[in-house]
């Protein structure tokens, strides 16, 4: 089972929307990561036949159905907003799609139905309404209708952004048990670079219509090709500082380290480093220094995110651990080790260098 | 890392503990505040109360005044009860109008509800073709009521309208309204269905845009007919707009009277007088202001019953 596009353009009211989009994906569920209108759902309606391509052409297993009406696809799609039928129950909305399918058994609906609502934890829910599930139980509804005819290719697009932080957290660990085997094509996008990571799929990493980088997504959060992916998979965001090589070190707000590479002199830089990697104890030598004022603690309760106010006007905000007070208006010194920070050349964003001491998640 | 909170943090003793919701410049917020009691509420709401007086009330209770007594002349009145209202529920000719009145409705809702809502979803759901279709759509709603009156009196008439002359030399039909009362009948409900018909369908057709469009890419992914689609999904969210549709419709055809009086006069015969028609000829024609009074508070109650009936199983149905 295999799925190819072949240089997808989709244009839409003067705008390109995608731009050549070259993928191959095989069985099993690949993540497509990216911000918002960054072409996730777009590229989803291309796959699925509800968005005919402007150019390029979709292959599944060697058969191009770029012409082929979605009606004739073997394609299932799961929506951000939770698609059911209203009027029906949920076992008749499982069934649905089995009924409309021709080629599937008659006799087997029934079994069909019961099992792929046992999977998706909803089996004694078959009765209902829609109306009448929460919203949790409405999604698991619209993916076990998803689920319960059996496609080449299964769409899911942003399924869990609707639903509540504990919801998600739970849906988040069935489907990817369910989907990490499949022996279809799984496509799930998230703009939540936590649920990429959580599903440690092969990844597509999508901006602004181009496909920005594909691979393990634990190799990319390490080592981000561009400034671009960094901040796709950095939650919460990146903190951007400005650089300047000189003379083998880099300069940045009064502060200097030695330049992980070879640069010329002069260059100018943008240095990223993830809010956790800031501290506010110095952590030993060699580390930057950045006289800051406080503004603001934000406690989340596992952590706490402190916005600093640096002297150039910058923001810089520091994950640290646990519940902490903090009086804004105080002055404070943050702390960021270099061997912590991305070096991105300023106009490409491409990466040029970093000392590789992320931890690495294969280990 | 954990002793981390002691160094930089500050006295957390009598400073401002500062979290995401805070004011930024830790300005203490009055917390507690004591509402000063005023009537200036009843002044808000007064200008309300004397117009609703002033144009429904206060003519509502002139009628009731009326319907219980006989007037003679402005100082020569007798209370007479409830005598009106039992003349006017004996009356065989009201009797015979109120039947026909509802039947009229009947007819009007069978038709213009399943009417305006197929010419809705036939209407294009985006494009440039959208605005056109709503301009088309929306025009017999433009036109005055005694206007829609005279262009179908005109119209359906045997000697010089299109329309009458095209069924009668070309269809070959023997059709005047003027003499036959089923051609009447079917005349004004004609005309009705022209005019209102074009309402059920605007209100139909914001019913359906409103529905996001992954559903019906949910049901073409699942091979669904446009049968299943509309059954499914159009017509579930169609409930809250057809309830008001059916409800405007059923109280404006009970209720209906410029057009058949412009293009028929109630006639030929009673064939198309209506309650309204009949009304105004008591009240107005006859000036017979006890009997219209008691006539009108019935007819008010009748529409008032007949829509809460709706209303209450329209809600109902399909929770």
């Amino acid at each position: 089972m295999a799925l190819v596009l072949d240089g997808v353009r989709v244009r839409q009211r003067g705008e390109t929307w995608l731009h050549d989009i070259h993928l191959e994906l095989s069985s099993g569920m690949t993540t497509l990561v990216g911000p918002m209108a960054a072409g996730k759902t777009t590229l989803m309606r291309v796959v699925g036949g509800l968005l005919p391509p402007d150019a390029g052409r979709v292959v599944v297993n060697g058969k191009d159905v770029t012409a082929i009406s979605v009606r004739k696809r073997s394609v299932a799609f799961v929506y951000q907003q939770f698609i059911n039928y209203p009027s029906l129950s949920v076992y008749e909305n499982i069934a649905s799609p089995l009924r409309m399918a021709r080629s599937f058994p008659k006799k087997d609906i029934d079994r069909r139905v019961r099992e792929v609502a046992e999977i998706m934890g909803i089996g004694d829910l078959l009765d209902r309404r829609p109306a009448e599930l929460s919203g949790g139980q409405q999604q698991r509804t619209a993916i076990a209708r998803a689920l319960a005819r059996p496609v080449d290719v299964l769409l899911l697009d942003e399924p869990l952004a609707n639903l509540d932080f504990k919801l998600r957290e739970q849906l988040r660990s069935d489907l990817k048990n369910m989907f990490l085997d499949s022996p279809g094509v799984v496509l799930y996008s998230t703009a939540d670079p936590a649920e990429a990571l959580t599903f440690a799929s092969p990844t597509v990493v999508l901006g602004e219509g181009r496909v920005l980088d594909v691979g393990d997504v634990a190799d990319m959060y390490a080592q981000p090709p561009t400034l671009a992916v960094a901040a796709t998979l950095s939650d919460p965001p990146l903190n951007l500082l400005p650089g300047v090589v000189r003379e083998g070190r880099i300069e940045c707000l009064g502060s200097s380290f030695p330049s992980p590479g070879a640069h010329a002199s002069g260059r100018n830089v943008v240095l990223a480093v993830r809010p956790h990697q800031v501290t506010i104890q110095r952590s030993g030598a060699g580390v930057l220094e950045f006289p800051a004022e406080i503004r603001l603690a934000e406690v989340t309760g596992s952590s706490t995110f402190l916005h600093l106010l640096l002297v150039d006007g910058r923001h810089l905000v520091a994950q640290l651990p646990g519940p902490q007070l903090f009086t804004p208006g105080e002055r404070a010194m943050a702390y960021v080790d270099p061997a912590h920070i991305f070096v991105f050349d300023e106009a490409g964003g491409r990466l040029l260098a970093t000392s590789a001491a992320e931890v690495d998640l294969h280990g | 890392m954990t002793e981390q909170s002691v160094t930089v943090a500050g006295s957390p003793v009598g400073g401002e503990i500062v979290t995401g919701a805070a004011p930024q410049d830790g300005t203490p917020d009055s917390r507690v505040s004591v509402k000063p009691k005023n009537n200036r509420a009843w002044l808000l709401v007064l200008p309300v109360v004397v117009s609703v007086a002033f144009t429904a009330v206060i003519p509502l209770m002139t009628v009731v005044n009326f319907s219980v007594q006989d007037i003679f002349s402005p100082d020569d009145r007798i209370f007479v009860g409830l005598e009106w209202f039992r003349s006017v529920a004996r009356d065989p000719e009201i009797r015979a109008a109120f039947v026909r009145t509802l039947l009229f409705s009947a007819q009007v809702l069978l038709l213009e509800i399943p009417l305006g809502v197929a010419l809705a979803v036939a209407m294009p759901r985006r494009g440039v073709w959208v605005s056109v279709a709503l301009v088309i759509v929306a025009l017999p709603l433009l036109i005055p009521w005694n206007v829609v009156g005279t262009i179908w009196q005109i119209f359906a008439r045997a000697d010089i309208g299109l329309g009458g002359w095209t069924i009668n030399n070309v269809l070959g039909i023997d059709f005047n309204y003027t003499l036959d009362s089923t051609d009447a009948w079917i005349t004004v409900l004609i005309m009705d269905i022209w005019h209102w018909t074009p309402l059920v369908a605007l209100l139909a057709y914001a019913g359906l845009r409103s529905i996001p469009d992954p559903y019906f890419q949910a049901a073409q992914i699942d091979g669904a007919s446009a049968w299943s689609t509309f059954r499914h999904i159009q017509l579930p969210r169609l409930r809250g707009v057809l309830t008001i549709a059916i409800l405007l419709r059923f109280m404006d055809s009970f209720m209906i009277y410029t057009e058949p009086f412009v293009v028929t006069g109630g006639g030929p015969g009673n064939a198309t007088s209506f309650l309204s028609i009949l009304l105004s000829k008591v009240a107005v024609g006859q000036f017979d202001l006890g009997p219209a009074g008691a006539f009108s508070l019935l007819y008010f109650l009748v529409v008032q019953i007949v829509s809460y009936v709706f209303f209450t199983v329209l809600t109902r149905s399909g929770r």
